[in-house]
């Protein structure tokens, strides 16, 4: 792996390998001195187009804990508005030598126009609608956590569907550890084809109640604001009273299910506030477990030529649970009969 | 000044020839059909087109030269060298230039810039509304006057109904067709790809099929009320091919064109490789010569393309060239502006079409020839008629060749055919009676060609 651009293109296979790095730093922060030198003397840059408090910082503090030098660079302006365009800085940043760039970035494909002119490993943090991988790994990361494996879950996804690439890289990476996916929204918002983005199909529901019934995994999807005014649908009221997650519909999840939020929250319109703050709410693990995904990203990436270190693999041997194993099992499986 | 093209296999639909011929021009004028035997006349020059196809010059109705105003990306002297390089004597200019071409002095310049270049003939098409802008008509008669051959505010369609009815009863008078590029849109704003599948995977917002499908079924209708001949330009999608084949049926003066890209690529190619994405070599997720307007569409609508070519309900093949700066292209996908160039490419992808026995030869010639001229009523050409524009089109069928960006004429080099191997060409373009394109091959290619024939004999 060269480059983390999406799910989509990733095998089982490294996804859990991914997900089992993951685990194995997610101690580090939680140690008193959370750094380690895994990193030290390697260039990271956060060239963020978009505005992002908790990816940015979620990458940022991940660099520092495995001592990389992180530099930031928010960039406000678009290409076509002013100034130079992405590709030249991709190329200015990439004559600085840095080891790995970080993206997040309004238009779809951005990460791969970079990898076009750089040498450094590129990480896609969000490009337009299309695929936001870390946030998906560590949505994975806290499943697995508390389910000890993804494979067999029921997940529903509710909210803005269109429009969002958190949607996009959850689909793809449930389903290729093998969770069943359907999804709610408003029809608007809603795409006929998302049914058949995967081969093995997205359960398309109309009511929210029919998505959540039985589920394992209930995540909610930001609202943004604006789709208001492009008349995806009335009113936030409206959305709340319809697309809205209530306690009420918790009762027809599953005894245990969970509940996530990719942040940020829009409280009593997407999500109550007493499901947000409730006791199968996690999305302060999710926080937490962003930056444990994110180092382990860094740290595939950017480590001695971007290969897997020795170390790694033990580690991996040691740390690896439930989900880790059944997920590779299943894939050898699904490898023998290709 | 005499000139016979002989040995060659003329093909000329719209006289209903299809044979071996040898083709007798003087001063710039045909003159007619030779029998092989006939010898050459006096002071003749020679071309020797053994085993090749004569065509009437062919005719590309729909190509951005971009000047006035985008010198940068295409003038109307490097145009016309690309077209004549695909084998096209004539190409008509849609009028999206700055200023836009809705008056009788930029049509007068785009003509005399033309003449000046002197290789292909540019036919410039006028705008139907001031500034393309939909609101109030362009001075139509003023510009007929001036050369005009059509009119259209192609990437600006006219938006209402209403306006487009005033345009085609006004059009009408002056014997105009209505060219319209049939896109709603309240259905395609912020579109950048087909909608669809790989819309969705690649995060892209889509331009569903139905914003040209609305459109082409609204003109038919003012064409049935109007009486105007309206002519859809790039067709793309199922519900335009039914809705143009609906309206011939009804005998209603509605024609159009399809353009090689969309039926050689579908919308996957925006994904890259056999619509994977990844980093690998070959195609490239998100390139920006895979954006053009209207998009690259799913395979049931390329199907419905190839089916409109078979049947007859498809009139012409126009390449929509669309030449833009490699610095514009250069940005994301969905900041790219829409368009690729597609002069010399064109004869090549359609004769995929003769290979897969989608289409004849004739047909081909009709598209490319008969019909252009037909539409927009180029009655000095499009056939080998005695007394027509001694335009010619040669064609060879069986050569293997590798399209190379680089070497375009065009000044632009946004393609997503570079390095793409294809089977025939155009190897010679006559304008007026004077060749102004030769395949640098030509005589290396017609000699092996000519003793292969003598050895058979």
């Amino acid at each position: 792996m060269k480059h983390l651009l999406g799910i989509r293109e990733l095998s089982s296979e490294q996804i859990v390998h991914l997900l089992d790095t993951a685990e194995s730093f997610r101690d580090i922060s939680k140690r008193e001195i959370k750094k380690v030198p895994a990193l030290r003397g390697r260039t990271v840059i956060n060239l963020f187009f978009e505005p992002s408090t908790r990816t940015r910082t979620s990458f940022e503090i991940a660099a520092k804990r495995l001592s990389a030098d992180a530099v930031n660079i928010s960039v406000s302006t678009s290409s076509v508005s002013k100034g130079e365009t992405l590709l030249d800085t991709a190329r200015n940043l990439e004559a600085m030598a840095p080891d790995c760039i970080v993206i997040r970035h309004s238009s779809a494909g951005a990460p791969y126009h970079l990898t076009r002119v750089c040498n450094a490993a590129i990480v896609n943090a969000g490009d337009g609608s299309h695929e936001h991988p870390t946030q998906a790994l560590l949505d994975a990361l806290t499943i697995r956590e508390h389910k000890g494996s993804i494979e067999g879950l029921k997940v529903a996804i509710i909210g803005d569907i269109l429009h969002s690439r958190v949607a996009r890289s959850n689909i793809y990476l449930l389903s290729k550890l093998g969770a069943t996916v359907s999804v709610a929204g408003p029809g608007t918002l809603v795409p006929r084809e998302i049914a058949e983005l995967i081969e093995q199909g997205v359960r398309v529901e109309q009511r929210i109640e029919d998505a959540v019934a039985d589920a394992d995994v209930v995540m909610v999807l930001r609202v943004q604001r604006e789709r208001q005014t492009d008349a995806f649908f009335p009113s936030m009221r409206e959305y709340a009273v319809h697309y809205g997650l209530h306690l009420d519909h918790l009762s027809l999840a599953a005894p245990d299910a969970i509940v996530m939020h990719p942040g940020p929250m829009n409280r009593g319109i997407e999500i109550s506030s007493e499901i947000a703050d409730g006791g199968r709410s996690l999305i302060l693990d999710q926080v937490a477990n962003g930056v444990a995904v994110r180092m382990a990203v860094l740290y595939l990436l950017a480590a001695a030529d971007g290969a897997e270190k020795p170390a790694i693999e033990e580690k991996e041997s040691e740390s690896r649970e439930g989900g880790g194993v059944r997920g590779r099992t299943r894939h050898q499986k699904r490898g023998s009969r290709e | 000044m005499r000139l016979l093209i002989k040995n060659g296999y003329v093909i000329d639909p719209e006289q209903g020839i299809n044979t071996g011929k040898n083709l007798f021009i003087e001063d710039g004028r045909i003159v007619g059909l030779m029998s092989y035997s006939d010898g050459v006349p006096e002071a003749a020059e020679v071309i020797d087109a053994t085993g090749l196809i004569v065509a009437p010059g062919f005719i590309d109705m729909h190509v951005h030269l971009r000047e006035p105003g985008h010198e940068y990306k295409e003038t109307i002297a490097s145009g016309a060298a690309a077209a004549v390089a695909g084998g096209f004597a004539t190409v008509c200019a849609m009028p999206n230039t700055s200023p836009v071409n809705d008056n009788a002095a930029v049509t007068r310049f785009i003509i005399e810039q033309a003449e000046r270049a002197n290789l292909a003939q540019v036919l410039p098409i006028g705008a139907i509304t001031k500034n393309a802008e939909g609101t109030e008509l362009a001075e139509i008669g003023e510009m007929k006057q001036a050369g005009i051959v059509a009119v259209s505010d192609d990437g600006w369609p006219v938006p209402t109904a209403g306006m487009m009815r005033r345009a085609m009863e006004y059009a009408r008078g002056f014997d105009l067709p209505i060219i319209d590029h049939c896109e709603d849109k309240s259905l395609a704003r912020g579109g950048v790809m087909h909608e669809g599948h790989w819309s969705l995977v690649l995060g892209l917002q889509g331009i569903p099929a139905a914003a040209e499908e609305v459109d082409a079924i609204r003109d038919c209708a003012l064409a049935e009320l109007t009486g105007a001949r309206v002519h859809l330009a790039h067709v793309s999608t199922r519900g335009g091919i039914e809705a143009v084949r609906r309206a011939k049926d009804k005998g209603l003066a509605v024609t159009c064109e399809v353009a090689p890209h969309h039926w050689t690529l579908t919308d996957d190619a925006v994904a890259g490789e056999q619509g994977k994405p990844a980093v690998t070599e070959g195609a490239v997720p998100y390139d920006t010569n895979t954006k053009m307007s209207p998009p690259l569409r799913s395979r049931d609508h390329v199907e419905a393309i190839l089916e409109g070519l078979r049947d007859g309900t498809v009139d012409a093949i126009a390449s929509d060239h669309a030449p833009h700066h490699a610095d514009e292209k250069e940005l994301e996908f969905d900041q790219a502006p829409f368009g690729i160039i597609g002069l010399e490419t064109s004869v090549g992808l359609a004769m995929d079409l003769v290979k897969h026995a989608v289409i004849s030869l004739e047909r081909l010639v009709e598209l490319y020839a008969t019909n252009p001229a037909r539409v927009l009523k180029l009655n000095d050409r499009g056939s080998f008629r005695s007394g027509a524009r001694a335009d010619v089109t040669i064609i060879d069928s069986e050569s293997s060749w590798t399209y190379v960006a680089t070497r375009s004429k065009s000044k632009s080099r946004n393609t997503p055919f570079d390095g793409r191997g294809m089977t025939g060409a155009a190897v010679a373009t006559i304008v007026a009676g004077r060749v102004v394109f030769l395949h640098p091959d030509f005589s290396r290619l017609t000699a092996s060609r000519a003793s292969a024939a003598n050895r058979a004999k």
